[in-house]
């Protein structure tokens, strides 16, 4: 089984008005306690899981950059203490272009590969997603992450409030020409409960319609294919097979991650079954878990057959690769609907056995799962 | 056996919270039939659903025991009788088991369209009135205005009318007087001749079986003995005799004037028909009393199950409502959009929503309703004439020589300022103006109106443009020729049976834009353009179309994202399973209905 670890990582200098990811503003004072509880999770993993090897180890968050090498290094002399790597282990960090000086030391603490929350390359764009840096800061910190050695990855947002498709034409070539090996570029989403979406309700932000967000959409995949970059996912684009974010594909392929940190999701097989955990989301909760339980989940949820196999069709379908159609409906013990969806053209066999979207069909990607899965669909009359 | 002149056989007449029911609680209370603590809030009207909506399906009766302050003891039967126009035949016979009548008339509000229904019922009976003034205790009571308005309107001398407050308790002794001095005994009676009785209403009970409501016109009513109905000609042997107190009290015999009930082998309500003559087997009567008539469904739709499984389950609570609902009536229908269900008959409206409320209610079942429809006569070239209950089965327009509809007289009241409003109502839906008069500040109109303008949201309609003020009833009048057409509704150039329907021809180009409006709102976005069109025979009249779905999709999704992203889709196949397929369209169930409600007409 290939297993992985997702490590949260809260803090961030600044909220982006975007963002409804579990974060909160660093004030200095919490660290020392959230770090030894994370590595007393991950020991706490390694006892109930007993001995494996992993494939991935990703600091995510929140602003992981923000940890000091010691930390970094502190939790990977944990994960290995506790579990074995294995040989191409891919250990990710995500970063902040306000980190650059930092991003050595990282590498030099263990990890190999860097994903840069760039977000734009334009100073406009940046101060209205709220972000701390300039998009020369972040070419300056592309530059510095490329000479650690590390793989390099890129995040960019288009759809912005305002963009037109050429100032997006000239912005994507532009990252497209840098010294990356991965590139993942988001549609703008306007999530519930965030600054953005308040805005957006009072009509002071105008969020694209969804046409023009689908042109956008059309426009990303085209450069980014023309440029070399495969869209091996629906937002995620890398220069050869072994350029793709391997840790982000356990998510998609249906392997098991643990899920350490505050407010993290994992899916690891306990007793036999796969099970969904979530950790406490509150940073004081998840400590004192920790402390008493050993463990930081909230709550485990053990997936039924029917639910594992959803997932694993939601998520697998994102991929360029497909997802294992078989697989899937062994799981959900009934065939998936995809015959009209074929003859749509919005899905089709990558090769015998494997279902994935079409170029078209990624535009309706969520959809189409439902569609698949809308086993009482009934009969077309 | 009660002597005849010591019988008063008595209805309350009144609209919808005006105080018919919280009066009879008081009228029961004060004679005794209940002790305080057995009244639980009105008594009579004992379906959840005719308390929450404050009218009554079935007519109940109660006998009070009453010491006249003349000394004697009066035998007094309260007839609470429906209260909606649906019911209107059942009242009639209600009203005929009667010799008087109480017209309770809210002193703040006045006379409405309902009360004006039923009084005219009344008097056609021949009943005597006493008008009674409600709710005196109010501030805003204004009983000499109310007096005038009687008068005025209904041309009833209320010079004599009571004002009581049913609520406090004001006055109520001097309706028990009045009941008894100013309304008649039963006029005629004879114990010694053969057996005649109305059958005035029957139900069914859990305990009971079907309870048959009589009223003793001649002759006596035995336990034991052989009666027949003379509609049908069927005989049962009487089980159980009684009167209600309001609790059944079991009885000896019943004498020519009283009003009762009895039990028999009767297997469903349906097989006791309201208005029918009961009579002795052997020793019976020849001639019936007049005035009964069978039971005519007026309003028609379809009624179909959700889940498809659930068909079976939705026979079977239909087959029990009709035990209880003779009036209801049902039989299987196929629907190329909405599959297995059933073509059901109503009586009116309400009756509809009532049949439909107790389905989902009482039975849980989740149902789709199609647009309701009226009874079409078709006159044929042939000469045959065809009874249409169903657009869907409209033969081929070449053979149709002429097509009948129903139409109604309406009666509204209302405050005069929204008068405007309601003349063009009326007027757009090919209303034609009978009668327009004033009473102080309320204009009550008189509008022959088409049925099938009004099945629909006449009546929503009617409230919205009065803020609730207008006052609404109606009877059947006559059918008249029509220039009605089928409209079919296209989706994806498919005609969808369901949703298709008789319309006039001069309305059916603003019909038909509104529904293909309302159903682009409704019908969600596909991956492709869905146009919907409206079309007579093979003519467009009236189209729209529903763009494409350009995108679905997240663009973002991880680890962390899983669970939320599998809940989301729960709720869409939740919200899947409400559509129906329709050719490659899906379209949601409530559209069936929706489409039809016309806002802003």
């Amino acid at each position: 089984m290939t297993l992985g670890i997702y490590i949260h990582w809260p803090f961030c200098r600044r909220i982006c008005p975007y963002c409804d990811f579990n974060v909160r503003r660093w004030r200095g004072e919490e660290e020392a306690g959230l770090l030894g509880a994370i590595c007393a999770d991950i020991a706490e993993h390694g006892r109930r899981l007993g001995p494996q090897s992993l494939h991935s180890v990703h600091f995510g968050g929140g602003t992981p950059s923000m940890l000091t090498p010691q930390a970094i290094a502190r939790i990977l002399d944990c994960v290995t203490g506790t579990f074995g790597l294995e040989d191409a282990v891919e250990i990710g960090l995500e970063a902040n272009p306000e980190d650059a000086g930092a991003l050595p030391e990282l590498v030099g603490a263990g990890i190999n590969r860097l994903s840069l929350g760039v977000q734009a390359l334009d100073d406009a764009a940046l101060g209205q997603l709220g972000r701390g840096h300039t998009a020369y800061a972040a070419l300056e910190a592309i530059d510095v992450a490329a000479r650690t050695g590390a793989r390099v990855s890129v995040d960019l947002i288009h759809s912005r409030p305002g963009q037109t498709l050429a100032a997006w034409e000239a912005e994507l070539r532009r990252a497209l020409r840098l010294e990356i090996e991965h590139l993942s570029a988001y549609q703008l989403t306007i999530e519930a409960g965030t600054p953005f979406a308040k805005a957006a309700g009072s009509g002071r932000l105008l969020p694209q319609d969804t046409e023009q967000a689908a042109q956008f959409y059309e426009l990303t995949q085209a450069l980014c294919a023309e440029a070399g970059f495969c869209g091996y996912e629906i937002s995620n684009h890398a220069k050869g097979e072994s350029a793709r974010a391997r840790h982000n594909l356990l998510y998609w392929r249906g392997d098991d991650w643990l899920g350490i940190g505050p407010g993290a999701h994992g899916r690891i097989a306990l007793a036999g079954q796969r099970t969904a955990t979530i950790a406490w989301r509150g940073l004081k909760d998840y400590i004192d878990a920790v402390a008493q339980a050993g463990i930081g989940w909230e709550s485990t949820d053990a997936l039924a057959a029917e639910a594992e196999g959803e997932e694993m069709l939601l998520m697998g379908l994102r991929l360029a690769e497909g997802v294992d159609v078989q697989r899937v409906e062994r799981l959900l013990r009934r065939p998936l609907s995809s015959t009209g969806l074929m003859q749509s053209g919005l899905v089709h066999a990558v090769r015998p056995g494997r279902l994935a979207l079409t170029l078209p069909g990624r535009l309706f990607a969520d959809r189409i799962a439902v569609q698949l899965l809308a086993s009482e669909a009934p009969v077309a009359l | 056996m009660t002597p005849l002149h010591l019988i008063r056989n008595f209805s309350i007449v009144a609209h919808i919270d005006h105080g018919k029911s919280t009066l009879s609680d008081r009228l029961i209370q004060i004679t005794g039939g209940l002790t305080e603590r057995e009244m639980t809030e009105q008594v009579l009207d004992s379906m959840d659903i005719e308390r929450e909506r404050g009218i009554t399906i079935k007519a109940q009766t109660v006998r009070l025991d009453y010491k006249a302050k003349d000394g004697q003891s009066y035998v007094l039967n309260l007839m609470d009788t429906p209260g909606h126009v649906d019911f209107a035949y059942e009242v009639s016979r209600s009203l005929a088991a009667c010799e008087g009548a109480l017209l309770v008339v809210d002193a703040s509000q006045g006379v409405e369209a309902q009360t004006l229904a039923n009084v005219y019922q009344a008097l056609d009976n021949n009943l005597e009135i006493v008008p009674v003034l409600n709710k005196i205790d109010l501030p805003a009571a204004e009983p000499e205005r109310v007096k005038a308005q009687i008068e005025e309107v209904i041309g009833l001398d209320a010079s004599q009318a009571l004002a009581i407050s049913a609520k406090t308790g004001i006055n109520i002794e001097a309706v028990l007087e009045a009941i008894v001095t100013r309304l008649p005994p039963p006029k005629e009676g004879d114990p010694n001749k053969p057996l005649k009785a109305l059958l005035v209403d029957a139900w069914y009970d859990a305990y009971m079986g079907v309870v048959v409501l009589v009223r003793v016109i001649d002759g006596v009513f035995r336990r034991g003995q052989r009666v027949k109905m003379m509609a049908n000609g069927s005989v049962y042997g009487v089980d159980r005799l009684g009167v209600f107190r309001p609790k059944a009290q079991d009885v000896e015999s019943l004498g020519p004037g009283e009003i009762g009930f009895f039990t028999a082998a009767i297997k469903e309500v349906a097989d006791a028909r309201v208005g029918d003559t009961i009579t002795d087997e052997k020793r019976g009567i020849t001639t019936p009393l007049p005035g009964f008539r069978p039971v005519q469904p007026v309003v028609f739709c379809g009624l179909f199950p959700v889940d498809a499984a659930k068909f079976e389950d939705l026979r079977a609570a239909m087959g029990r409502l009709r035990l209880n609902d003779a009036s209801f009536s049902f039989e299987m229908e196929t629907s190329a959009a909405l599959g297995f269900g059933f073509r059901c008959g109503f009586l009116g409206l309400l009756h509809l929503e009532i049949i439909q409320e107790r389905l989902t209610r009482e039975f849980d079942l989740d149902l789709i309703a199609t647009a309701p429809s009226v009874v079409y006569h078709i006159n044929m070239n042939d000469g045959s004439v065809l009874e249409l209950h169903n657009p869907a089965d409209m033969p081929d327009p070449v053979h149709i020589r002429e097509i009948e509809e129903p139409w109604i007289k309406a009666t509204i009241l209302t405050p005069d300022e929204h008068l405007g409003a309601i003349l063009k109502l009326c007027q757009d839906r090919r209303g034609m103006q009978r009668d327009l008069s004033y009473v102080g500040n309320r204009a009550m109109v008189v509008y022959d109106l088409p049925l099938n303008e009004v099945v629909f949201d006449f009546y929503d309609r009617l409230k919205s443009v009065s803020k609730g003020y207008a006052s609404f009833d109606y009877a059947i009048e006559a059918y008249r020729p029509g220039e009605l057409v089928k409209m079919s509704i296209l989706v994806n150039d498919e005609p969808v049976d369901a949703l298709s329907m008789l319309v006039h021809r001069g309305r059916a180009e603003h019909r038909g834009r509104a529904m293909c409006e309302k159903l682009k709102e409704l019908i969600p976005q596909h991956l492709f353009k869905i146009p919907i069109q409206a079309a007579i025979g093979g003519r467009v009249i009236a189209r729209e179309t529903i763009s494409a779905l350009r995108k679905d999709v997240t663009a973002k999704c991880y680890g962390g994202d899983i669970s939320r992203k599998r809940k989301l889709l729960d709720k869409q196949k939740e919200g899947k399973k409400k559509m129906r397929q329709f050719g490659r369209v899906e379209i949601p169930q409530e559209a069936f209905i929706a489409a039809l409600k016309m806002d802003g007409d």
